[in-house]
């Protein structure tokens, strides 16, 4: 193991760090309050006491721009853990027990697949109205079947093994198999999966949340940002270009991050790359 | 292929049943009072009755199912409670503007991916080769509501060379097309930076075979051989990536006809959302479900028109 480590796993990494750090950081200092208003102090150039500037209320954009990272990592980090267990488990269960049951699973999987995460948050929002848990549902939800169906692929390929034949003939209970022999050697493949489908979920709240289905004002996201920046294009063009490069960045560091992780676990895939 | 015809088929209305219980159930079943939600807390109790009455509420649900299905296969999607038309009418109104921006965003999408991918494949590891990778990657991560954004500010706050938003209608032609020019770039860059690096990746893997070197030795042009040959050869993946996109592309007409405020159907789901409309949240939902299964069905059938041997596979 003796080569280099793959550019994007390296540039993906820093992005991640980057974008994390921060994120990290907000939770224990911003430069001002995210939320304070200072209507005097409005559309304010880039100086020492605001490096990026105030936006139309006065509020600092650098405090701004840091508490929505902190959002976005969340709601990510929250949407892809819940979705991921859950479609890891199906795939898993649909994998141990085959038949019938592994088909109707995959089909209910394929089912998953008609519903982009943007119809499904609108379904909730038109039922209980636009809030942030709904998004964080709505991008659970199209992590289920993408989950299940790599997790499923990945645990057929190990239950052909001889090991896992020896567990069975030896008596072991199929589920016991799945968590202890199956799981471990699949963990690899779905934190590749995991890190794609962050990218994903970052792009996806900050699309419900550019289109008023995920955070509601006070709480800052980089999607309400540029929604709110796009109404002021004339006024103050700049505040529409920060969130957009915050956005990119965040999505390019894990997309990269998770390029690259697939690239070294699984050498053969990446060739044609 | 008969065979194979009729079980792709009873798949397909399958699925499409199974969509239409999911909106019905998440729409429906979940608690909450829709003449409620509709009318607002003030409501009277008189004015709830009549609503839940128009909209059936006070019919079992199994039986509001049916009848939502059996009235939808035939065209009526019920009354719209915010513009007070037949939610078909306000479909069939909305419907041309999402059409031609999907199709002319397909289309924009087919000729920037095939051309940069296999541009970049006959470049494979040289400058070209790596530019275009880098642009996809940076399309991938670009949000198609932020790209825009960036165009509006550019070529109508700046140069003020097109409109930055708003559809007069098709009675003037050119205004309407110069209205659609940046919504339907903005949907095709993003989504040709994901078409253009499978295309890359499957025309290197058809360049690599033998019939691509026989057919360069034999005197051809490389130009006639990468077109010619490499690219029907390469098309499966790229038509699977295509149906995927479609739909991407359909539910992406949701969000770029609010940031441009153009008349279709995504925004008047958004419109409905705001009015409390359920009925034709509903109806909308379904119908972009409906065309997301539709396009993956018809990806299904050119396979086999694209590559006859999957057929014995089928």
């Amino acid at each position: 193991m003796n080569r280099r480590l793959p550019t994007n796993l390296v540039i993906g990494a820093v992005l991640v760090a980057l974008v994390v750090g921060v994120a990290a950081l907000s939770l224990v200092w911003t430069p001002h309050d995210p939320t304070l208003m200072n209507i005097r102090g409005k559309f304010a150039d880039p100086s020492e006491a605001h490096w990026l500037g105030t936006d139309q209320l006065g509020r600092d954009v650098v405090s701004q721009l840091m508490a929505a990272a902190r959002n976005s990592m969340t709601v990510a980090l929250v949407a892809v853990l819940l979705g991921g267990s859950i479609g890891v488990a199906l795939g898993l269960f649909a994998s141990a027990v085959g038949g019938w049951v592994e088909d109707g699973v995959m089909r209910l999987a394929d089912l998953g697949f008609a519903f982009p995460a943007l119809l499904f948050a609108i379904m909730l929002a038109a039922v209980f109205g636009p809030s942030l848990s709904n998004a964080v549902l709505a991008i659970a939800f199209i992590n289920i079947p993408i989950f299940a169906r790599v997790t499923r692929g990945s645990a057929n390929q190990i239950w052909t093994l001889d090991y896992v034949s020896a567990s069975r003939a030896a008596g072991m209970n199929k589920f016991v198999i799945s968590r202890d022999h199956i799981l471990p050697n699949i963990a690899a493949a779905i934190i590749v999966q995991a890190t794609i489908e962050f990218a994903v979920a970052i792009l996806a709240e900050a699309a419900l949340s550019y289109l008023g289905l995920g955070a509601q004002p006070p709480a800052s996201s980089w999607g309400r940002m540029l929604s709110e920046a796009q109404t002021l294009m004339y006024l103050a063009p700049q505040l529409a270009i920060y969130p957009g490069l915050c956005i990119i960045t965040a999505v390019l560091g894990f997309g990269l991050l998770g390029d690259g992780l697939r690239d070294i676990s699984d050498p053969r895939l990446s060739r044609q790359r | 292929m008969g065979y194979f015809l009729i079980r792709r088929t009873v798949g397909f209305v399958l699925t499409l049943l199974a969509v239409s219980v999911v909106v019905f159930a998440v729409m429906n079943v979940l608690p909450g009072d829709p003449a409620l939600t509709i009318l607002g807390l003030d409501a009277t109790e008189d004015a709830l009755d009549a609503l839940r009455e128009q909209l059936g509420l006070n019919q079992p649900l199994l039986t509001r199912y049916f009848l939502w299905i059996w009235n939808a296969v035939q065209g009526d999607f019920g009354i719209s409670h915010s513009f007070r038309v037949p939610v078909s009418t306000l479909i069939g109104e909305r419907l041309p503007m999402t059409i031609s921006l999907a199709v002319a965003g397909m289309f924009f999408t087919l000729i920037i991916a095939l051309t940069l991918g296999i541009g970049a494949a006959a470049r494979h590891r040289k400058f070209g080769d790596w530019g275009v990778m880098l642009i996809s990657q940076l399309g991938i991560a670009i949000p198609a509501f932020w790209l825009s954004i960036l165009l509006v500010m550019l070529f109508a706050v700046k140069l003020r060379w097109l409109p930055p938003g708003g559809f007069a209608g098709w009675s003037d032609p050119v205004a309407a097309m110069r209205s659609l020019i940046l919504p339907t770039i903005s949907l095709a860059l993003v989504q040709s930076a994901v078409l253009a690096r499978v295309t890359r990746s499957s025309a290197l893997e058809v360049m690599r075979q033998d019939f691509v070197r026989t057919a360069r030795a034999s005197g051809l042009s490389r130009r006639r051989v990468l077109w010619r040959h490499v690219l029907p050869n390469a098309l499966v993946p790229i038509v699977t990536i295509v149906g995927m996109q479609f739909a991407a592309l359909v539910t992406g007409t949701i969000v770029i006809e609010n940031v441009f405020y153009l008349p279709g159907l995504g925004r008047l789901i958004f419109q409905s959302i705001a009015n409390r409309d359920l009925p034709t949240v509903q109806a909308l939902v379904m119908l972009f479900a409906a065309i997301v299964v539709t396009a993956n069905f018809i990806v299904d059938l050119l396979y086999v028109v694209i590559d006859p041997r999957l057929k014995a596979r089928a």
